[in-house]
């Protein structure tokens, strides 16, 4: 009787990229929930165009490359890109900026690499920056959130659709009637203007906490993100520095000048200081990999995102500063290896 | 997907033990043929002291060391030999190897081995560790390093302090348990002959916090021979907590150096199957002929513990299980993590043999389609050596030998913690297995160089100075002689 044979270990545990990547979609549900609550469907128009257009590009690029297509395109990776592109686009913004970005960030910043594990950007991001730069009042026309004292535009899904795919509106509305600045960039821009802190965030736009809607979004944000921390998809050394380099600095700035620097509490519930430290920030592929490397990425990215905002050309700087990060991760990965065991301390 | 829970450093795997504790330890069968490969245990293979055709008998020595690191062998019955020969063996991963083969007259006719029962206290601990070299006496755990050799080289001025393993940490494997439960006496019997031995102020034998009764029998047979020296510490049961090197920093909180023994921290470590061993070879004369033998896995029909004498073949083992099941697919020598797959059963147990698991696709759930590495560092949040796996695998293509030795592929203890967290199921420790010896291979050349080159500016130098030195006496001789020195 003879046995076929095998290298040890003889029993692993059952888990797999694609695995990691749908709880991960998962636990990005409640944060498009709630966007949808508060600045319509378009969103989700956005993310079934940008995941069509991952999925194709996808499946491209792995024709190119001669790579079997079914566990690639299963492994939700492509998936996770688009959702993310697509959180920080304008909900209402025109089709080809979704589909370009995105066919951007899988076929250049992902596939010209060398695919999934090996792109030292995060994909998103890249795709982001390039709409960023390329099309930048295309990307900073958002929506008033609902619930805002002034006459909410109500679209339905129907005219949702229209308006991405053909740009055009329903007679009853206009393009300036359904556009508004994020709470980062109207804060920016009243600054600008001369205003005093209270001014500036006296707008009708602006909650509580940060930014009105952008509060309750970036609470589902954090519940999605502590769900991965708990199921141990993400560790809590990114998301933890990368936060509290963003509450330091505003700390700091909000105590030498509270008339000038926005609170910590508005920085951390306004744009995507969540959204970065729990879902983009921690792409592992892209990240410094030890847990003290971690600790040092997350907090330049903290750092990065607050000097860009407050003194920088765009009033939101998590891609930026992700991006800045993922080039310097080599450099720390080089100087953060843990001491081995039996090794001088 | 099994339960499981990630620590810094090892993991929690669901262990597969109860199969197999469930009856006590019972005698395997006696066969006909006994095979005995003479490089069973570490370091050289022992010399035959007998020749085919010879008769011997039960417990008599057949084998003795060779110089250095090596081992006696006993004949584990009464009979003839038969041949010495090549012969499959577990150890070697089913390759041929120098066997002595004896067929068994059925008699037990046992050596006067009366001379080896021994009081300890009354000789020296030199004449110990030759007493326990004598017994064929290697270490149980798996390794089989010959344990006279170990207590020597781990002998210090106020005497190491001994460790004996009961940490069964592989979750199949459970030969160290029902030894602990049936048999506790033994160990510690065993314990006080090592202390005696290395003039070893104290013994700790650490034990799983998930066998209670192991436990409770190891507790009664401590209080029992009331020595003050020996205490029992419990630890977690954690993969790999039982890996001497990962044991020694739970229990002393102490790492022994990646470049040295534990006996350079003042610790010796013993199995305590080894310990056992031990006490029946100096309380009743019984050399290590026979080691208590898990058999278990989806694919036997009847799992249990089996005090199998050394050359059993593995297929008379799985007969007394009552056989292969339909589903039998991998047969698995030591546990299922570390331990070493074989393609059939005609081989037989050596000493080193604490297991045989015959598994099932049911035990293997066999491995998904490989995916590239995407960085997530769960092997790196159980790595018990403190590696980063997944650059170590990043490095492996291209090898880039500089950064694989800054990262510490040579201190991978291939435990497969990483392998098993994998979520893209690269089979890693494989790799880094084989690109061990590439390592090896380079930083010895790299280390030659550097001699080359130390040599080459050496003589260099010297061949300057003595240019200088003859320069110098030519101008000594040509200036004239009358010219006074300034």
């Amino acid at each position: 009787m003879t046995f076929p044979t095998a290298p040890a270990p003889h029993v692993v545990a059952h888990d797999s990229v694609g695995r990691v990547m749908r709880i991960v979609i998962y636990a990005l549900l409640p944060t498009v929930a709630l966007h949808v609550v508060f600045f319509g469907a378009g969103l989700l128009v956005q993310i079934v165009l940008g995941a069509a257009t991952a999925l194709i590009s996808e499946a491209l690029a792995l024709r190119l490359r001669r790579k079997p297509l079914e566990p690639f395109l299963k492994d939700g990776s492509a998936i996770v890109t688009a959702m993310l592109l697509a959180l920080c686009l304008p909900p209402l913004a025109p089709w080809w900026l979704v589909v370009s970005g995105t066919a951007f960030a899988v076929l250049l910043a992902k596939h010209l690499y060398g695919g999934l594990g090996a792109n030292p950007f995060n994909p998103a991001m890249v795709g982001y920056a390039v709409l960023l730069v390329s099309f930048p009042v295309q990307l900073l026309q958002w929506l008033p959130p609902a619930g805002m004292d002034i006459e909410h535009v109500k679209l339905s899904i129907g005219e949702t659709i229209q308006a991405i795919l053909t740009g055009s509106l329903p007679s009853r509305l206009t393009w300036d009637a359904v556009t508004s600045p994020t709470p980062l960039d109207a804060l920016r821009t009243n600054l600008k203007m001369g205003m005093t802190m209270a001014e500036a965030q006296a707008a009708p736009i602006f909650g509580t906490l940060g930014g009105r809607g952008w509060e309750w979004i970036n609470v589902a944000t954090l519940a999605g993100g502590l769900a991965l921390l708990q199921l141990r998809i993400i560790r809590w050394h990114i998301p933890v520095a990368m936060l509290s380099a963003i509450v330091v600095c505003a700390s700091l700035m909000y105590m030498i000048d509270p008339g000038t620097y926005a609170g910590p509490i508005f920085h951390l519930t306004s744009g995507a200081s969540v959204l970065g430290a729990f879902f983009i920030a921690t792409d592992p592929i892209s990240a410094a990999t030890s847990d003290r490397g971690r600790l040092i990425y997350g907090a330049g990215i903290g750092v990065l995102t607050y000097v860009i905002r407050t003194w920088g050309g765009y009033p939101d700087g998590v891609a930026f500063a992700v991006l800045l990060m993922n080039l310097s991760v080599p450099l720390i990965d080089r100087y953060t290896i843990p001491r081995i065991y039996g090794h001088a301390r | 997907m099994t339960a499981r829970e990630l620590l810094a450093g090892g993991l929690r795997i669901e262990a597969h033990k109860q199969r197999s504790t469930k009856a006590p330890i019972r005698a395997a069968s006696l066969v006909e043929r006994y095979v005995i490969p003479l490089d069973q245990h570490s370091g050289l293979p022992a010399v035959p002291l007998v020749k085919p055709a010879d008769r011997v008998r039960m417990w008599q020595p057949i084998a003795q060391p060779a110089p250095g690191i090596s081992a006696w062998l006993h004949a584990p019955v009464s009979g003839e030999v038969i041949a010495i020969e090549p012969r499959p063996a577990p150890h070697r991963m089913g390759a041929p190897t120098l066997s002595i083969v004896i067929a068994n007259d059925g008699r037990d006719e046992r050596f006067d081995n009366a001379a080896a029962i021994v009081s300890f206290e009354q000789i020296s601990p030199n004449e110990a560790c030759e007493h326990i070299a004598r017994g064929g006496i290697v270490g149980l755990g798996g390794a089989a390093f010959p344990t006279a050799n170990k207590l020597e080289s781990s002998l210090c001025e106020n005497g190491p302090q001994l460790l004996l393993n009961g940490a069964e940490c592989e979750p199949y494997i459970s030969c160290d348990e029902v030894l602990m439960r049936e048999r506790a006496e033994d160990i510690v019997f065993g314990a006080r002959a090592l202390l005696h031995a290395l003039c070893s102020p104290n013994c700790t034998i650490a034990i799983e916090d998930d066998v209670p009764e192991a436990q409770a029998a190891l507790r009664q047979a401590v209080d029992k021979a009331a020595d003050p020296r020996v205490r029992i510490k419990v630890v977690p049961a954690i993969y790999p907590a039982g890996g001497e090197r990962q044991l020694i920093a739970t229990v002393f909180d102490a790492e022994v150096p990646h470049d040295g023994l534990p006996a350079d921290i003042g610790v010796v470590c013993q199995n305590v199957g080894t310990a056992a061993a031990i006490a029946r070879w100096i309380r009743d004369g019984q050399p290590l002929v026979s080691r208590i033998v898990t058999v278990t896995g989806d694919g036997v029909r009847e799992a249990g513990n089996w005090e199998t004498r050394i050359g059993t073949p593995f297929s008379s083992l799985i007969a007394d299980c009552g056989g292969y099941t339909e589903r039998m697919s991998r047969l698995i020598m030591g546990g299922s993590m570390m331990g070493t797959s074989l393609s059939h059963d005609d081989l037989p147990v050596v000493k080193a043999t604490n297991c045989i698991i015959a598994a099932s696709a049911l035990d293997l759930q066999p491995r998904g389609l490989e995916m590239p590495c995407i960085r997530c560092g769960n092997c790196s949040q159980v790595c018990p050596a403190f590696l980063l796996p997944q650059q170590l695998h990043w490095y492996l293509q291209p090898f880039d030998g500089g950064q694989l030795a800054r990262h510490g592929l040579l201190d991978c203890i291939e435990c497969g913690c990483c392998d098993y967290v994998c979520p893209s199921q690269i089979p890693l420790v494989e790799r880094f297995r084989e690109a061990k010896p590439l390592l090896t291979r380079e930083l010895d050349a790299h280390l030659s160089a550097h001699a080359a080159r130390a040599r080459f500016l050496a003589r260099n130098e010297r061949l300057a100075r003595l240019e200088a030195e003859h320069r110098a006496k030519l101008a000594e001789k040509r200036r004239p002689k009358n010219e006074p020195t300034s």
